[in-house]
């Protein structure tokens, strides 16, 4: 039946509003590349999964430098739901208790040495920035050889971080278009507009695994910045029903009462 | 129980009548409760007096709490903060429910002043009930800005070296002020730790204080209506007002609704979201006070930035500063400007009527302009608001003469629900 419909239409109608459709579908996907400051990292800190992979992730990539000193490792495990022997064999880091907040073995001097800053503890990064900028980090890396790191990144300019994940991702450059604005004044402004990433050396992970790997990851600090949160939201709900309750109760007893007032 | 025979034995016996005849227990509850008489036609915006008094001792009851984990000094607040959000047994139950209480407690306040001026409480007799009530507000404006400067995040840091140097605009004595305000040079350790004393002791004290006067002097006239009219002008035989109502049970039942009713927002706000996009809980109050970071556009919470958008709209920042004040003050005196015959909004001509929705808007226009950077068109339009918002102070001489008013009726307008 739908090869008969197939057949027909004319051929210049079966290609033309397809192929406008395509293009323009293509554009949209090009837009959404460029503006990177709207990529969402549409994480869920109820996917217990994803956070157990994010905490694998900050342990292995992250916690070199980073700390997140207002979390125990005991919590992590308790809420990421990690039984106490698998918490020491794959997270713990050698010499560590689990009842031990997650510090980085770095001192803290050294590393204001090396990277001129000291790297920020991310227990509250997602609180303070929120999880959309922290994912837009950490996909914005890309070359830049005037840089001490060879790396800069587009949405914390000039950060002091080397790209430590392009072992995974890979080493990316930045394709930029010189576009004429006008500037406040008046004047024509030329200026340089990013457009695309273009792959310069592949790491391990396909573009979809390293993003899928980085949403992990911004999860796990999502989870970190309010570890109490899951529990938050599902205990809301039973003290908005018993109080809706509790209303329709006091509703109630004031028309009684109130019947006698005319 | 009580003689018939003898009216001079005492009302009550046994332990009861031991304990009232030392306490005035049920006196209180004759003149207070039972036998306090309100108008009959509260309506919505009368619900907002409670609420206040809910949200006062929310926040003191919350604040006792987080006062036990809280540990002031510039080393230890943060950290200690994020120990009660993580560590305590439901700490963050307790922080968020006193961080989302000081802003409800801001809009309930600011509906209950509108309440006032709809109908117009705070004329004649009842002008020290209002200022008791603007003496409160005062108190809270001083309250929450401390309470916000002690979880030493940078937008408390950065807030507090604003706010603070508005005083050093005052001639003269500017510049020492601020630095006996501060206790240093800079806001410091000695700032926070004054203000952790001012914020959980002298404050609240006062607040007490001014809310119990506040309430003696709403009890001794009692309460104005929508209608404006004085119910005890109109009594029966016995000598109990024709159009009022016993306050228990009748309002406090009634009452009892519009706190369901606002505990049922607070929670969700609590549960759901605690930082109402940043509204209530700023992003950068999550990263540790830093003098040598300053956020990216400094502003205050959301109950502030009327006042702040007044402060920004003026080029000078002397004049700035005098204005922001004058936009706070000119609520006293209200009572004074206001020279119309009647009270309520109701019986007030168009004039009046026009002049308090021109200022509803600019408050809240001028409210959501000092969320805004302070550049380009919102500047503009910070201006046209901020004179609107003093026209309707200073021309209300004017205009409450000038216009017709309506007649009053002598008896309260009620309609039954069926």
């Amino acid at each position: 039946m739908l090869a008969g419909a197939v057949v027909a239409v004319p051929t210049w109608a079966a290609e033309g509003p397809e192929a406008g459709a395509k293009a323009e579908e293509e554009g949209h996907a090009a837009q959404a590349a460029r503006d990177f400051k709207h990529w969402k990292a549409e994480n869920e800190v109820t996917n217990l999964p994803s956070l157990q992979r994010g905490a694998r992730n900050f342990t292995g990539y992250c916690l070199g430098c980073h700390s997140l000193k207002y979390v125990r490792w005991s919590r992590v495990g308790e809420d990421l739901d990690i039984p106490e022997e698998q918490l020491e064999k794959f997270l713990l880091p050698p010499g560590d208790k689990p009842a031990d907040y997650i510090l980085t073995s770095m001192p803290a001097q050294d590393a204001a040495n090396w990277f001129g800053k000291t790297p920020p503890d991310l227990s509250l990064i997602v609180r303070a920035r929120g999880a959309d900028y922290v994912y837009q980090f950490l996909k914005t890396f890309h070359v830049d050889a005037s840089k001490p790191t060879g790396v800069n990144n587009l949405r914390l300019e000039g950060t002091a971080m080397p790209h430590v994940l392009s072992e995974l991702e890979g080493v990316k450059k930045a394709v930029y278009q010189v576009e004429e604005t006008k500037g406040e004044d008046g004047k024509p402004h030329t200026e340089r507009v990013f457009q695309k990433f273009e792959t310069v050396v592949p790491g391990r992970l396909s573009a979809a695994d390293y993003d899928a790997f980085v949403r992990d990851t911004v999860n796990f600090l999502d989870y970190a910045s309010e570890p109490a949160q899951v529990k938050r939201r599902s205990l809301g709900v039973w003290v908005v029903l018993f109080l809706i309750a509790f209303t329709w109760l006091a509703m109630l007893l004031k028309k009684e009462y109130w019947k006698d007032v005319h | 129980m009580a003689n018939p025979s003898n009216p001079n034995a005492p009302k009550y016996t046994g332990l009861k009548g031991w304990f009232y005849d030392r306490l005035p227990i049920a006196e209180f509850i004759d003149t207070q409760l039972t036998g306090y008489f309100a108008p009959k036609n509260f309506n919505f915006w009368y619900y907002f007096g409670v609420l206040s008094l809910v949200a006062l001792v929310l926040q003191l009851v919350t604040g006792i709490f987080l006062t036990m984990f809280y540990k002031v000094g510039e080393a230890t607040a943060f950290d200690s903060v994020e120990f009660i959000m993580r560590e305590v047994q439901f700490g963050w139950l307790i922080r968020y429910l006193h961080s989302t209480g000081a802003s409800f407690f801001f809009i309930v306040v600011y509906l209950h002043m509108f309440r006032a001026m709809l109908y117009g409480s705070y004329k004649r007799p009842r002008e020290l009930l209002w200022l008791f009530g603007m003496a409160v507000y005062l108190a809270l404006m001083a309250e929450a800005f401390m309470g916000y400067v002690l979880p030493w995040g940078n937008m408390s840091f950065w807030g507090a070296q604003v706010i603070v140097n508005l005083f050093s605009t005052i001639p003269a004595i500017g510049g020492p002020l601020v630095e006996w305000i501060r206790g240093d040079y800079g806001i410091a350790d000695a700032t926070l730790n004054r203000f952790f004393s001012l914020h959980v002791v002298a404050v609240p004290l006062a607040l007490i204080l001014l809310v119990v006067l506040h309430l003696v002097a709403l009890r001794h006239h009692g309460s104005n209506n929508p209608d404006g009219i004085e119910i005890k002008k109109n009594l029966d035989k016995s000598g109990k007002p024709v159009d009022g109502i016993p306050f228990h049970p009748y309002y406090t039942v009634k009452d009892l609704v519009g706190v369901g009713v606002f505990l049922i927002a607070l929670a969700i706000v609590v549960f759901f979201v605690p930082t109402l996009g940043g509204l209530f809980l700023e992003g950068p109050n999550f990263e540790p006070a830093n003098p040598l970071s300053t956020p990216e556009h400094i502003a205050p919470v959301w109950y502030f930035t009327p006042y702040y958008a007044i402060l920004r709209a003026v080029p000078d920042q002397q004049l700035g500063a005098l204005l922001m004040f004058l936009a706070v003050a000119a609520f006293i005196f209200l009572p004074w400007l206001d020279r119309s015959p009647v009270k309520s909004i109701r019986y007030k001509g168009w004039m009046s009527k026009l002049a308090l929705t021109v200022f509803a808007v600019s408050f809240i226009a001028l409210g959501y302009l000092g969320l805004q950077p302070a550049e380009g068109v919102y500047v503009f339009y910070a201006r046209v608001f901020a004179v609107l918002y003093f026209a309707f102070f200073f021309l209300m001489p004017f205009y409450t003469r000038m216009e017709q008013t309506k007649p009053v009726p002598e008896r309260l307008t009620y309609h039954a629900h069926a």
